[in-house]
């Protein structure tokens, strides 16, 4: 085919192009990979002795393990209260006029124009004692002494929520804009209700959104250093800060190495479960 | 086949839509459609056809008027209640689920149990011919099968009225012309009121008992394919159905079976007053389709200036140019050897019938 030569031409182009983010990637981030796990294989700080001893004892250790379990249910917990909130939006942003879209866009990028810090200050100044939220319940009588809101898991999987909800909605709002509304239509006319029609078609034709949502949340909401520490508190620890603390505080290097590999792998296999399932609703997305 | 309520009437009674935004679509559209018709909505582009489609599906309440389907006025009925089954241009095949599946979805949604869809759904694809293709995704199919999958998805539900907006459109056209009849013999043998949106009249004429033509959202004429071919009811249906020479010209004399009529080309010709008496001194436009014109000679006719000559298969068009400078467009069939005529040869034409020709008063 005469069409064979010229995408050969298309690739290696492409790849050449590549060329400098991919030396970028491997100076800044596979080296320091690299660097953290011969790290991580120390059994002492000073790094004389070879071993797998840090792994050894962050499984062994109840502790470590009820932070790493904690920290993936609070992704967990994030990406559900993001997919339930954000589907309705997206949802509602495929069905309203141009102008109401414009105001929709701007509410769900409203997160992203401002910074994380300033965003998590502003929940620590609802979710505190004398907080708006509890000022409002009480001046209303509803509450007598305030609610403990913020270093609550509560407070954290609202806040995270809030400030990653960007990264659920934008995924959604594109799968759910690639549907044909003839297929509601279709739906609708061969006599499926609202309910059927949203569980049988919008749904699973929605799949691989929802699944880049998820990762994307996941991903971010289990690594938020400054929310989760800010809002969570002294007594509320997940893995970014154990691993600072490890790092920063204790100077255990090697054992915050080993820490970070395996977060890093924990990580790596929510995600690839995702894109597993991303990969089986493939045939759903069509065109 | 069982389609036991297949051929309800469909009325469709003075139903006028405006889209919010101010555009008015449909205007003061009449149809009394009887039990298993098939009828064609045509008309050009923008003209409303999809708009009423919707309408009677139920996608669209009207502004104005009802929808009556058998004795029920299904107005206040949602769609999904209407029992009318849609194809759409595009097929709209729910591209996450099987042929079968498919098939069955509006089944499913009857709440009818697992071993009974199967059994319609293959009962349906063998109906549309399909029937090996039951476990493939609608992207595994050709155009033409997927048109066909929609279909037996419509029909799958049993449907009172079956609705197609331009189903056609998209076919090359020998497969066009193979689904035109395949849609017309499973029409014939389920017996269901169908009306199809076009824009092509040749599909109009050849599927449709009668034919409604629409233009910018009014109803030009409703009848059969050769009330709308051969008296046609105004200037828009004469020269949008077939084509047709329009030449200008005024009233001499007029009745209401005939009428005679001094064409600005130079020549006085006896037409029908096809919408209506016609004032005297009045002028008019008369349509002249180009088979119904002849080469006469002597003194008859009116007489013009052979320009080109194309040879269309089956026929020869001459473009002849009149007195007055107009274009006329005269068709002859090829039979043996056909008179060759030499560009710039002075001819004289006339039309073959006065019953051929059509006089409309001229809109200003
Ligand atoms: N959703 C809408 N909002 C406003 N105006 C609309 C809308 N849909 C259609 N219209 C207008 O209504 C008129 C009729 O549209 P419709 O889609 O019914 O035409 P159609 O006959 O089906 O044309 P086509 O052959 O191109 O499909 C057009 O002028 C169109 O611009
Ligand atoms: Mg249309």
């Amino acid at each position: 085919m005469g069409a064979a030569p010229a995408s050969r031409d298309v690739t290696s182009y492409g790849m050449g192009l590549a060329a400098p983010l991919a030396l970028f990637f491997l100076l800044f981030f596979v080296a320091p990979l690299l660097q953290l796990f011969w790290l991580s294989l120390h059994n002492d700080t000073a790094g004389l002795h070879w071993g797998l001893g840090q792994y050894l004892h962050f499984l062994t250790d109840p502790f470590s393990l009820s932070v790493l379990g904690s920290t993936l249910l609070l992704g967990a917990e994030v990406t559900a209260v993001c997919l339930v909130l954000g589907f309705p939006i997206a949802w509602l942003y495929q069905r309203v006029g141009p102008r109401l879209q414009t105001i929709i866009i701007l509410i769900v990028l409203l997160p992203l124009l401002t910074s994380v810090v300033v965003r998590t200050f502003a929940w620590i100044v609802i979710l505190g004692r004398q907080g708006i939220i509890n000022a409002t319940l009480q001046s209303l009588g509803i509450i007598d002494t305030p609610l403990k809101l913020l270093y609550t898991q509560f407070g954290v999987v609202i806040a995270l929520a809030q400030v990653q909800m960007p990264l659920m909605t934008l995924p959604l709002i594109t799968a759910l804009g690639r549907i044909d509304p003839n297929l509601d239509d279709a739906s609708c006319s061969l006599g499926a209700g609202s309910w059927r029609t949203f569980f049988r078609v919008v749904l699973p034709l929605s799949l691989p959104g929802v699944i880049a949502g998820c990762t994307l949340t996941y991903a971010a909401a289990i690594t938020a250093f400054i929310t989760q520490s800010l809002v969570g508190g002294g007594q509320m620890l997940f893995m970014p800060m154990y691993l600072y603390q490890q790092a920063s505080t204790l100077q255990n290097w090697p054992f915050a190495s080993a820490i970070s590999i395996i977060f890093l792998l924990a990580v790596l296999a929510v995600v690839s479960v995702f894109t597993t399932l991303g990969r089986l609703s493939r045939g759903y997305g069509g065109a | 086949m069982a389609e036991a309520q297949g051929g309800r009437s469909l009325v469709v009674d003075a139903v006028t839509h405006r889209y919010p935004s101010g555009a008015l679509a449909v205007e003061n559209i009449n149809l009394d459609i009887k039990g298993g018709e098939i009828i064609a909505l045509l008309g050009p582009s923008g003209c409303g056809k999809t708009t009423l489609l919707r309408i009677i599906a139920g996608f669209i309440a009207q502004t104005q008027g009802r929808i009556i389907i058998g004795d029920d006025i299904v107005d206040t009925l949602p769609p999904n209640r209407r029992a009318v089954g849609i194809v759409f241009q595009n097929y709209a095949l729910f591209p996450h689920l099987s042929i079968s599946e498919n098939v069955a979805y509006g089944l499913a949604a009857r709440g009818i149990d697992k071993a009974t869809r199967q059994r319609e759904s293959q009962r349906l694809l063998e109906l549309v011919q399909l029937p090996t293709m039951a476990e493939r995704l609608p992207r595994q199919l050709s155009g033409g099968q997927q048109q066909r999958v929609a279909l037996a998805r419509a029909l799958a539900i049993k449907p009172s009225i079956l609705l197609l907006d331009e189903p056609f459109a998209a076919l090359d056209k020998n497969l066009r012309l193979d689904m035109q009849i395949e849609v017309k013999r499973l029409q014939r043998v389920s017996g269901i009121t169908t009306l199809i949106v076009t824009h092509d009249q040749e599909e109009a004429l050849s599927m449709a008992d009668r034919v409604a033509v629409l233009s910018q959202g009014k109803l030009e004429q409703f009848g059969t394919p050769s009330d709308v071919y051969d008296r046609p009811q105004t200037l828009f249906v004469n020269t949008f159905v077939g084509s047709s020479n329009r030449m200008p010209g005024v009233v001499v004399s007029a009745d209401r079976t005939a009428a005679k009529i001094r064409l600005d080309a130079g020549a006085e010709i006896i037409a029908r007053p096809a919408a209506g008496a016609l004032t005297e001194g009045g002028r008019v436009t008369v349509c002249i389709r180009p088979e119904h014109l002849q080469f006469v000679g002597d003194e008859t006719g009116f007489a013009g200036v052979v320009g080109m000559s194309l040879p269309l298969g089956a026929t020869v068009v001459h473009e002849v140019t009149t007195a007055d400078g107009s274009g006329v467009k005269i068709s002859q069939a090829r039979i043996g050897e056909t008179r060759a005529l030499d560009s710039g040869a002075a001819v004289r034409l006339a039309p073959l019938a006065p019953s051929l020709a059509n006089a409309f008063p001229a809109t200003l």
